[in-house]
């Protein structure tokens, strides 16, 4: 499955999204809805803001000793069974995987959600080995037979009309055409996927929290498809980011609580599988990817942005993804956090994401680990634009702008010849090519400023 | 107490009516209000579309004409935050720490610093108020409908105060508009779409105005409605509490 393309800008994108303005509407009430979900779960817990600063606090304290916790949680791990690997690169841990499949012959294996190996790109580099990797989350599945990438990392298919998964599956599953009844389409999708489940001897996982003081890993779901597959399997390969870590047992509860309701309002997901050690017979791995994460561990300004616990939140509130849809980033993870993340592995590749916000802060404020996630889009901005990578036009207006607002005689002047902001704000330059006049009308220009009003009517009071 | 009003330049190019609604409301409250004649812009279209690094020139201009004064006032919660946030100093940063401490948005120096309880003000229409983020979100100008917290709005507060006015309230009370400074053309698309959502909101409330406490929001709605040729007008939260019709 390749989801190679030309790397286009999240504008362009966006633009395109927004050709259909009705199924813009379409995506947006629906993402708004999973939003006011989370907002009525949150009210049911009184302390929730302090739960926040309890995670936020938790979370801090692991990345200011991840080294230590990582150690904690090898030595715990290996000692109940788990044989455990690190990877430096997604190259690294993707070898990793792939050598353990290959040591077992199997072919045909099964996975179910993980954002880490999205980051990755495991299953292209899968199946290039002649290895069928299928995804047992229902909604990735869909955006597998799609050949899509997730377009968002809690809800993957969600810019999926119910008409088209109907057809998708009528060409895949073979089931009626015209069909598009969910309930339906999910006992097809069942029925499809239990197939895979009995025929794989070996499941991949993702992680949501590894715990230092046990080395047991738990994984959230609300298919029970992580545990469908790991029971069955003789093989369980379960991958995470270093940052999933957590001290101890204790303190899972204060995520858990906080994770389902941020994602979609429910209480606490369907399945909170604890897998601590394989079953007899079972083998057990897990892989402990870094990916540029301790390089970020470096970083005053962006480091907490390894806090995420990937509810997907930010997402749901913002209201930029929900009107440009997950493709428009370009990165297994979309909207506000993806936007501060991707910019970490590769600056140039993703300079435009840190601009395709308003810096609103609605993101901030729903994240259960209180990630500063608009502070940091405005800082990417920065260290993006200084390193070069922002567009030279732009560059040369701002600067020329800069230097007339910092001369109060020739900003007065440039004023008085046609308004000052009219030549360097592109958004007051009246004509066709101006992204604003295609839309919305211009101010119009006043006969004169308020300094010159000032001067003319008060000028006994300031200096 | 001497204050200084801080005019944002897109008001003082394009909105000078702000300007002077705000100055007249403040003077009807008592205060003596100086306006330095020097003055041009906080820097903030630069910084935000991450220039912030050529704009020192601009902040040293901002010390030099506002540091003297006992408070700043502004009639915009974006241009006010990015003060309290990105002003920094040249050479001594302790005068940029007096700056970002006394400088104020216009409603929270009413509410918080006057504590007024009369505007005598009258304003006979039905008005919807659109929070500006920056102001809401950055300076929290009133409670954010993420937070599970008490209810409070420092606008709503003064708006109760004018006479004949009838607020609305809103579906999503408090989505943003789009405008996002260089946003608003970058990404032209989403800009729209967002400010096109947030006026059929007020539109579906039988609304006569959109009202806030950012210029540049309304601004950008502003270009929205007279593109649609609609009825529905704008005014900035300053001329509604001067106004006296």
């Amino acid at each position: 499955m390749e989801h190679k393309r030309k790397r286009e800008d999240h504008a362009t994108l966006a633009s395109g999204f927004n050709q259909d303005e009705s199924r813009v509407d379409w995506h947006d009430k629906t993402l708004w809805f999973v939003r006011e979900k989370r907002d009525k779960a949150a009210w049911q817990i009184p302390e929730w803001e302090h739960l926040r600063e309890v995670a936020s606090q938790i979370k801090n304290n692991v990345l200011d000793n991840l080294h230590a916790y990582l150690i904690q949680f090898e030595k715990h791990a290996i000692k109940n069974g788990i044989e455990v690997h690190w990877a430096a690169t997604p190259e690294e841990h993707n070898a990793i995987v792939y050598d353990i499949i290959r040591k077992t012959g199997v072919k045909k294996i099964v996975k179910s959600k993980s954002m880490l190996t999205e980051e990755c790109h495991l299953n292209e580099y899968l199946f290039k080995q002649g290895i069928d990797v299928v995804d047992t989350d229902l909604g990735e599945r869909i955006v597998q037979l799609a050949n899509e990438p997730p377009s968002h990392i809690v809800l993957p298919c969600i810019h999926k009309k119910k008409e088209e998964i109907g057809a998708l599956f009528h060409q895949h599953l073979g089931t009626p055409e015209g069909n598009f009844d969910p309930q339906f389409l999910t006992a097809a999708a069942r029925t499809h996927l239990r197939q895979r489940f009995i025929q794989s001897p070996i499941a991949i996982t993702g992680v949501n929290f590894a715990v230092a003081e046990t080395g047991e890993i738990i994984v959230c779901t609300n298919e029970g498809n992580a545990d469908l597959g790991v029971q069955l399997a003789d093989v369980h390969i379960a991958c995470m980011g270093i940052e999933k870590i957590i001290p101890e047992r204790r303190h899972l509860g204060v995520f858990l609580r906080l994770l389902a309701r941020s994602a979609t309002g429910q209480p606490i997901t369907t399945y909170s599988s604890h897998f601590s050690k394989p079953r007899p017979g079972q083998q057990m791995h897990i892989v402990l990817v870094d990916n540029g994460r301790s390089d970020r561990l470096h970083s005053n300004d962006f480091r907490n942005a390894l806090k995420c616990i990937r509810c997907g939140a930010c997402m749901n509130t913002c209201p930029v993804y929900r009107r440009s849809g997950g493709h428009s980033y370009s990165y297994a993870i979309a909207g506000p956090i993806g936007s501060i993340l991707a910019p970490g592995l590769d600056m140039k590749k993703y300079a435009d994401l840190p601009f395709a916000s308003t810096l609103c802060g609605s993101c901030t404020n729903v994240c259960p680990v209180k990630i500063d996630i608009h502070d940091q889009l405005y800082k990417w901005r920065q260290v993006i634009t200084k390193k070069g990578y922002g567009s030279a036009g732009k560059a040369l207006g701002m600067k020329g702008m800069a230097s007339i607002l910092s001369h109060p005689t020739l900003y007065k002047w440039s004023g008085a010849i046609g308004r000052v902001l009219m030549k360097y704000l592109p958004f007051v330059f009246n004509n066709k090519l101006n992204p604003w006049y295609k839309q919305r009308e211009m101010p119009k220009p006043p006969d004169h400023s308020f300094n010159a009003w000032y001067r003319q009517n008060r000028k006994h009071h300031g200096k | 107490m001497k204050v200084a009003l801080f005019i944002p330049c897109y008001i003082d190019q394009f909105y000078p009516k702000v300007a002077i609604a705000t100055l007249q409301l403040l003077e009807k409250q008592g205060v003596d209000v100086a306006y330095p004649e020097n003055q041009t812009c906080c820097g903030q279209p630069m910084a935000n579309a991450g220039f912030e690094y050529i704009t020192q020139p601009t902040n040293d201009l901002f010390i030099k004409n506002f540091l003297q004064y006992d408070y700043i006032v502004s009639p915009s919660g974006s241009c006010v935050l990015h003060v309290k946030h990105h002003l920094h100093a040249k050479k001594d940063e302790r005068e940029a720490l007096q700056v970002r401490n006394k400088i104020y948005e216009l409603t929270e120096f009413l509410t918080d610093v006057l504590q007024v309880k009369n505007l005598s003000s009258r304003f006979s229409h039905v008005v919807g108020l659109h929070q500006s983020c920056h102001g809401q979100r950055g300076l929290m100008l009133s409670q954010m409908s993420e937070i599970v917290g008490p209810a409070f709005s420092k606008s709503e507060k003064l708006l109760n105060m004018v006479e004949g006015l009838k607020l609305i309230s809103l579906d999503r009370k408090d989505e943003c508009c789009g405008f996002g400074g260089t946003f608003c053309v970058a990404e032209e698309a989403v800009s729209v779409k967002m400010g096109k959502d947030r006026i059929l909101d007020h539109i579906s409330h039988d609304v006569e105005f959109i009202t806030g406490s950012d210029m540049s929001c309304l601004m950008h709605l502003e270009g929205i409605l007279l593109r649609q040729k609609s009825t529905v007008k704008i005014a900035h939260i300053a001329e509604i509490l001067n106004a006296n019709s």
